[in-house]
């Protein structure tokens, strides 16, 4: 057999499939409420604990959270990173990112919740190593138009 | 319980492959069959490891991966979380004593899509998790931070794990990565997701693994030198990120069954070898503290020590591990095989200097380590 030296034959393919996912009555109350600058959790009412994002029930208990609370927009950075590539998705003028995890005042989950930091300039690395720090005090900013989803929250802002 | 026997393995390199994903296949399942010297219709039953769409753009699973492996027409099942647990439930049919040959295969071509950080962006919920851009690597910057800032864990340590692996892997075959870099270049490769540099992911392989099991009686037939199954345990963790302690995984559950299953009680001393998934480079500190082989918060110290190099006293990831060679799903399985090959004293260049009894197999999938499966295997 001829050493074959052009590139190997290939198809290209690419598809575009689309989805509609249910959020059901839990996650539409939740969402409901950030169109009213409100984060809502749910309390299990065996283990007392408070969760946000809110939960139809208690993953630890198995029993249903029917409970609902209003948590402070408040809290203190866990972990976070600075996502500065790009790749099939996300292109140049989506970064860099700050994604964080918040534990917010009152609400019991580990590492809180998943999120991204803005409010000053992200692209100055060496400002961001200032600013941002695990402990750090931060505080949500709303969208002026606000649409019942997690982007509700443009950013959550350092609380100098 | 009947003892398994691992008989053969076969394996393919993880560069790209001008091959179709069914001859691609085809080639190491037909090498194990031939070594032992079996038809494809004489092997009881067949599990595999692949994935449908995500990472393999066809939903052919059922067409492709039944042909390619030999076991249309025969008890075949298949997996699509990752390769060693169907590792697993092929040992289960001959444990039980229903099968005296199981053949496993996992398969994957990862160059033929897009980057696994696109890919696992689709591993995140919708509703709050993708919005904000989770995907593997974002999730595990923020793992690595949390380690790094509780433990005093340094970043010279993390790339130490790099430098170790991708050393090994020039003397594997079979590892996709061959160079061999420092501390400096891998501290000084891009940032691109700080604290992550480029240097500490795992790229993104090729990688086909065939092994086949038999019962006690069948693999001593079949091979002078059969591996014995000894052990597993596996556990889940909760799905949320924002709900687990990201230092605290499933993994010591997963070792802790998979210890009591095969009679461990000092893994740092019992084991040879030890092949861990660490498709970040601080994840293999991570995985040595959770696995037992040093105490909370000494990873770094572990590697410093020089106990987990090749010519240390207990091995990591002499293959070269995930970062030089990181066929999705079928990962698992590669790490047995490693795993295999080292017991049988057939793994080639990169054949530790010593006599190897005990070996274990980790792997994991899911963001920073969701999932964490356990195997031991014995001379
Ligand atoms: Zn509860």
């Amino acid at each position: 057999m001829a050493e074959q030296k052009e590139k190997p034959r290939k198809v290209a393919s690419m598809g575009m499939v689309p989805y509609e996912m249910a959020l059901g009555p839990t996650w539409t109350r939740f969402f409901e409420g950030f169109k009213e600058k409100r984060i809502l959790g749910t309390k299990c009412n065996k283990c007392g604990r408070v969760l946000v994002p809110a939960r139809p029930f208690c993953p630890r208990c198995f029993e249903p959270m029917e409970e609902w609370v209003e948590v402070a927009q408040e809290g203190t950075i866990v972990t976070w990173s600075y996502v500065n590539y790009t790749y099939f998705g996300v292109t140049p003028d989506m970064i860099p990112v700050i994604g964080a995890t918040i534990k917010l005042d009152g609400v019991d989950c580990g590492t809180g919740m998943w999120t991204q930091i803005g409010g000053f300039d992200i692209k100055d690395f060496e400002l961001v190593t200032k600013k941002v720090k695990v402990g750090a005090r931060v505080k949500a900013v709303w969208r002026r138009k606000r649409q019942g989803n997690f982007r509700d929250i443009d950013y959550w802002k350092i609380i100098e | 319980m009947q003892k398994v026997g691992i008989v053969e393995v076969a394996q393919s390199a993880g560069t790209e492959s001008p091959l179709s994903l069914m001859e691609f296949t085809y080639k190491p399942v037909k090498e194990v069959l031939d070594k032992v010297g079996m038809k494809r219709d004489e092997v009881d039953m067949y599990i595999l490891a692949s994935t449908d769409v995500f990472h393999s753009g066809m939903s052919c699973a059922n067409a492709f991966d039944w042909d390619a492996s030999g076991a249309f027409m025969k008890p075949a099942s298949r997996e699509e979380g990752d390769a060693i647990t169907s590792f697993v439930y092929g040992c289960m049919p001959i444990m039980e004593g229903k099968c005296d040959t199981v053949l496993v295969v996992g398969l994957i071509k990862g160059s033929e899509n897009a980057e696994n950080d696109t890919l696992t962006s689709f591993v995140a919920d919708p509703f709050y998790s993708r919005p904000v851009g989770i995907q593997e690597t974002t999730a595990a910057a923020m793992q690595m931070r949390l380690y790094l800032q509780r433990y005093g864990i340094t970043e010279e340590q993390c790339a130490k794990v790099v430098v170790k692996n991708l050393s090994n892997a020039l003397f594997n075959p079979y590892a996709h990565i061959k160079k061999r870099v420092s501390v400096d270049d891998v501290l000084n490769s891009e940032r691109i997701c700080d604290p992550l540099k480029a240097l500490e992911c795992a790229p993104k392989s090729e990688g086909v693994c065939a092994m086949l099991l038999a019962s006690e009686e069948k693999a001593k037939k079949l091979t002078d030198k059969p591996v014995w199954f000894k052990g597993w345990g596996s556990s889940m963790d909760t799905f949320y990120l924002g709900d687990r302690d990201l230092l605290d995984t499933q993994l010591k559950t997963a070792a802790a069954s998979a210890y009591k299953m095969a009679g461990i009680s000092n893994p740092r001393k019992e084991i040879d070898i030890a092949e861990t998934c660490e498709p970040y480079a601080f994840q293999e500190l991570l995985w040595c503290e959770e696995l037992g082989f040093c105490a909370q918060g000494q990873g770094g110290k572990l590697i410093d020590s020089g106990v987990t190099q090749i010519t240390g006293e207990l091995p990591v990831n002499p293959s070269g591990g995930v970062l030089a060679m990181n066929p999705y799903v079928a990962r698992g399985l590669y790490r047995v095989a490693e795993a295999v090959l080292q017991i049988k004293g057939k793994a080639g260049e990169h054949q530790l200097d010593k006599k190897v009894n005990t070996a274990l197999a980790h792997s994991t999938y899911g963001f920073c380590g969701q999932w964490q499966g356990v195997v031991i295997l014995g001379s």
